[in-house]
């Protein structure tokens, strides 16, 4: 299914949940952070929440800044 | 212990420091120690999912030393409130450094949309730093808004022009009941013990340590014009006057 990763267009799994998308990108979850449309999703929900076709999701991580 | 605490936290060092534009990590990591802060700012950025295996900035900042997300180059108040979230989600903690810019060139805040954001981030449970302008009205309008602590800016990020209006932030000292921390425009040691001495709580900065020729050595500057300049306010300067003041004694002297 496709769905928009960090502002592209990308395929991924069908009904992969947050954690499964870290997983097959090869991300660790302890680094990064998620939102799927606009919504933090916590670590705890990384194993239930599913990602549908359409959604918008960005991963992000600390970086250097003042 | 002259000691300073921003909602739940106390600290000891009255320097905060970013950890952008360093050459390197190593060169970082050494400033960074160098410069005795307890507090190191962060920015939230999207991962480059190309590179999901190199090295990460945490790893390069020292165990202890207490992680200040910031949101950075955000322009809405809605796009620092999400990005806040997502620096909270990453560091677990409460503490956010908040930018709600208005204008690319000078990177001058946006006062409706940074008031508008702190409102917003305090009603969820963040201990919010704003990063400000130098103008007591707004800085009462954040700290009426729930804002631990007040950031007015010494001049534009990364000029290095030093404490451009240093009345206004007196005043502003004189008007807010929270913490005032000068964040951005130090360039040197001197600019910032002029902060310290004005009574700031503590500075903020990055551009003046990582782009110096020796960022460590700076980092160590940092650390004991930060300190010089409080001790001094502490101390109570002298009153300025226009006229010589002998320190020798004018009797006693030969010949006459």
């Amino acid at each position: 299914m496709q769905v928009r990763l960090n502002g592209e267009l990308r395929e991924i799994p069908e009904g992969v949940t947050v954690g499964g998308l870290l997983g097959h990108l090869g991300v660790k979850a302890q680094r990064v952070a998620v939102e799927v449309n606009d919504t933090v999703v916590t670590k705890d929900r990384y194993e239930s929440q599913r990602i549908g076709p359409g959604d918008s999701i960005e991963i992000v991580a600390f970086v250097g800044g003042g | 212990m002259d000691t300073w605490s921003i909602g739940k936290h106390t600290f000891t060092s009255r320097l905060l420091v970013g950890t952008g534009k360093y050459p390197d990590f190593s060169t970082m990591q050494r400033a960074l120690v160098a410069s005795g802060a307890e507090v190191v700012t962060v920015a939230v950025r999207r991962l480059d999912l190309s590179k999901t295996g190199e090295a990460s900035l945490l790893q390069w900042i020292p165990k202890g030393m207490k992680l200040l997300p910031n949101t950075a180059a955000c322009f809405t108040a809605d796009e620092a409130i999400r990005t806040a979230r997502l620096g909270r989600e990453l560091e677990m903690g409460d503490l956010v450094k908040l930018e709600v810019i208005g204008d690319r060139r000078t990177l001058f805040p946006d006062v409706e949309g940074l008031v508008e954001a702190a409102k917003v981030l305090v009603k969820e449970g963040f201990t919010v730093l704003p990063y400000t302008n130098d103008d007591p009205v707004t800085a009462k309008k954040l700290e009426d808004a729930g804002c631990a602590a007040v950031m007015p800016l010494g001049a534009p990020i990364g000029s290095g022009l030093g404490i451009r209006n240093p009345y206004n932030l007196r005043i502003i000292m004189e008007t807010v009941k929270v913490p005032v921390l000068v964040d951005a425009g130090v360039g040197t040691a001197s600019d910032a013990a002029v902060a310290m001495e004005l009574g700031a709580v503590a500075v903020l900065m990055n551009t003046a340590i990582a782009e110096a020729r020796d960022p460590v050595l700076m980092a160590e500057a940092m650390r004991a014009g930060v300190e010089a300049g409080r001790k001094a306010h502490l101390a109570g300067r002298i009153p300025t006057k226009l006229h010589a003041s002998a320190s020798s004694p004018m009797t006693g002297l030969i010949g006459t």
